[in-house]
């Protein structure tokens, strides 16, 4: 009898220490006679969310001003003044975060990506400049990025590239934006972020190699207008296509061309067109031929390229963690690491099967197999399309901004004889 | 509109041009081909447009979101202290006194192997001596963090963890942190401990769920 009352109070007593150590640490608080008080932990705030309803205001405001200076007041000095506000503010004070350009992933993200939720002030950033543009032309280009307005102040001499070397350089945005859509669909990375050039000097803060980027890209722009905008910007292929069919897009005269040629060498981006009366009539034939040519010419590129892009998905997919880890466990004869990595002493220590990882390792494997036809796709398309633009001859009457590339600077219009 | 322009111009290239028909009409037969076309572009990449912002204004939120590492995952591998782009970083160790011991054999103070409890540079884990030691009352010791100092590198918290209660823990500080659109120590975390969270309750520390985050 005593022994049973005995391991009844035992088990209980030890009942309740298993109770007690769950809930209280492996050294209790003690309690102190000193008469002191334990401090508080202090956990500061972060940026107030006001302050991020004031940069979307700013961004709109400022998105407005700079149109309405373009194309109302028709004043490149104006232009220049918000597009200096606008580096001190997105640029210095926002330290470059957050920015429409990098907001595409943002976007993609979302759109693809189960669990992300989007802020609505991201989605603001992304949308407005795009429905500016649709109205107005790039003229966030022009005064809001602070990229634009960073390298539009060391563009002391703008030198001519060519329209061959530029149409060149421009298929690299093409393939930029593809591959940042693809690994932020992915929920891989977010690689316009990464490989951001100006944000580290914005931070006076930065890798090496990326403080080097951004050196290199602003020397280049002392030379080449805008090396960033031209021949990197994801952003501005959307402004561009966009542009092409804005509504109200800013023009080099005010009324009549009188082709003067003053404003022919005043673009740095070489975005002025100049009147093309016909030189080399076509004939009906050479047309038609033409567009034969150029109707076979996307669909092989975009083949092509799909195919192409399938066959490197496993390659493109390595950016991604949970792919390269199960790769390292698939092949343990490749690792030569020693000690171990710290992924996978993480892993190990996750508690995380082998099979789970693999399972969702080929499940972004697919995603990949499928991105990869699409980007290859998306890059073939734009070649083939520079291409068959190449192949049309455009006819025009006046000097035109060519509404695509133009980022609206006013630069030209100072040039303009005509005033009203 | 500047299609209107003068009739002047748009009649000397039809002197040149070879047009369908050689004359005004077919000069402004393409001008509204050309404007109909335009109309219909506009028209459809506003709808575009739209459909993007609706699909992700879907997912959109009306918080704010932050960068904030689980403790309950971190493994202290250390690179909170090397891949933030800020330097140093803006992960720092956070004491929650609420849960700490007041050892005097501290584990996230003292190397493993200390011989004499004192705050000698020798026997300290920090690198860089971060952990200020203060005798309240025999036997217990107040450590505090001077985040001044801290680099984030989580060696303390891996030997609090270890032999103590785990009141060391590694957290983002918001005054700190730039919230960059992609953290890139997320982005290196092996252990997946990164992850958005609202604004509104920014600290994610373990031991003490988000509701009952006053601590005292």
């Amino acid at each position: 009898m005593k022994k049973g009352i005995a391991l009844v109070v035992l088990t209980i007593l030890f009942a309740w220490q298993m109770v007690s150590s769950y809930a209280i640490q492996r050294f209790p608080k003690p309690e102190f006679e000193s008469g002191y008080i334990t401090p508080e932990t202090l956990l500061p705030t972060p940026r107030a969310e006001i302050l991020e309803v004031m940069d979307v205001a700013v961004l709109l405001l400022a998105l407005s001003v700079v149109t309405w200076a373009v194309l109302k007041r028709r004043s490149r000095n104006l232009v220049f003044w918000i597009s200096i506000f606008s580096l001190a503010y997105f640029g210095f004070y926002r330290e470059g975060c957050v920015c429409s350009i990098g907001s595409i992933q943002n976007v993609t993200l979302a759109i693809f990506a189960g669990s992300y939720v989007i802020p609505w002030t991201v989605l603001v950033f992304f949308l407005s400049p795009l429905v500016y543009t649709l109205l107005f032309g790039r003229t966030f280009c022009a005064g809001v990025c602070p990229f634009g307005a960073f390298q539009d102040l060391v563009s002391w001499r703008p030198q001519k590239i060519g329209t061959r070397l530029n149409a060149v350089l421009g298929v690299i945005p093409y393939i930029y934006l593809g591959l940042a859509v693809l690994y932020a669909a992915t929920a891989t990375d977010f690689i316009i972020c990464r490989y951001d050039p100006f944000i580290g000097i914005f931070r006076f803060d930065a890798l090496f190699s990326m403080f080097i980027f951004g050196g290199i890209l602003l020397l280049c722009g002392v030379f080449i207008a805008r090396p960033y905008c031209r021949f990197l910007c994801p952003y501005g292929v959307l402004l561009n296509w966009i542009s092409r069919f804005s509504k109200y897009h800013m023009t080099i005269t005010p009324s009549i061309c009188v082709e003067c040629r003053l404003c022919e060498d005043s673009c740095p981006y070489e975005s002025i067109e100049k009147p093309v009366t016909v030189k080399n009539p076509e004939s009906r034939k050479m047309v038609v031929r033409k567009f034969i040519l150029i109707m076979l010419l996307i669909p092989f590129f975009m083949l092509l390229g799909g195919w192409t892009g399938s066959q490197i998905h496993e390659s493109l997919a390595k950016v991604n963690g949970k792919v390269r880890m199960a790769d390292e466990l698939l092949h343990p004869e490749k690792i030569q690491a020693e000690p171990e990595s710290i992924e996978m002493t993480a892993f190990k220590a996750s508690g995380k099967s082998v099979k789970e990882l693999y399972n969702e390792a080929s499940r972004i494997l697919r995603q990949f197999y499928i991105g990869g036809w699409i980007l290859g796709g998306f890059i073939g398309l734009t070649i083939g399309g520079l291409l068959a633009g190449r192949l049309i001859t455009r006819y025009r009457t006046d000097f035109e901004p060519n509404r695509g590339t133009c980022y609206s600077c006013s630069r030209c219009v100072d040039y303009c004889p005509i005033k009203s | 509109m500047r299609s209107l322009q003068p009739n002047l111009t748009v009649n000397m290239n039809n002197k040149n041009r070879r047009l369908d028909n050689m004359n005004g009409k077919g000069e402004e037969k393409r001008i509204n081909r050309r404007k109909f076309f335009r109309t219909g572009a506009q028209t459809g990449l506003l709808i575009g447009l739209g459909g993007i912002a609706t699909l992700a204004a879907r997912k959109a939120g009306s918080n704010e979101y932050v960068w904030q590492l689980d403790p309950t995952k971190c493994t202290q591998c250390g690179r909170c202290a090397t891949s933030c782009i800020k330097t140093p970083s803006a992960v720092k160790c956070v004491h929650v006194y609420a849960m700490c011991g007041y050892c005097d054999l501290c584990g996230g103070y003292f190397l493993p192997d200390t011989k004499t409890l004192n705050t000698g540079a020798e026997n300290q884990l920090c690198p860089t001596k971060a952990i200020k030691r203060t005798f309240i009352e025999d036997p217990f010791f107040e450590y505090t963090i001077d985040e001044e100092v801290c680099i984030g590198c989580g060696k303390c918290v891996k030997g609090c963890g270890a032999f103590g209660n785990g009141s060391l823990q590694l957290q983002v500080r918001q005054d700190r942190c730039d919230n960059c659109n992609e953290c890139s120590i997320a982005r290196n975390c092996p252990s997946d401990a990164y992850s958005r969270i609202p604004v509104d309750q920014p600290y994610l520390l373990k031991g003490f769920g988000q509701k009952n985050l006053d601590i005292k």
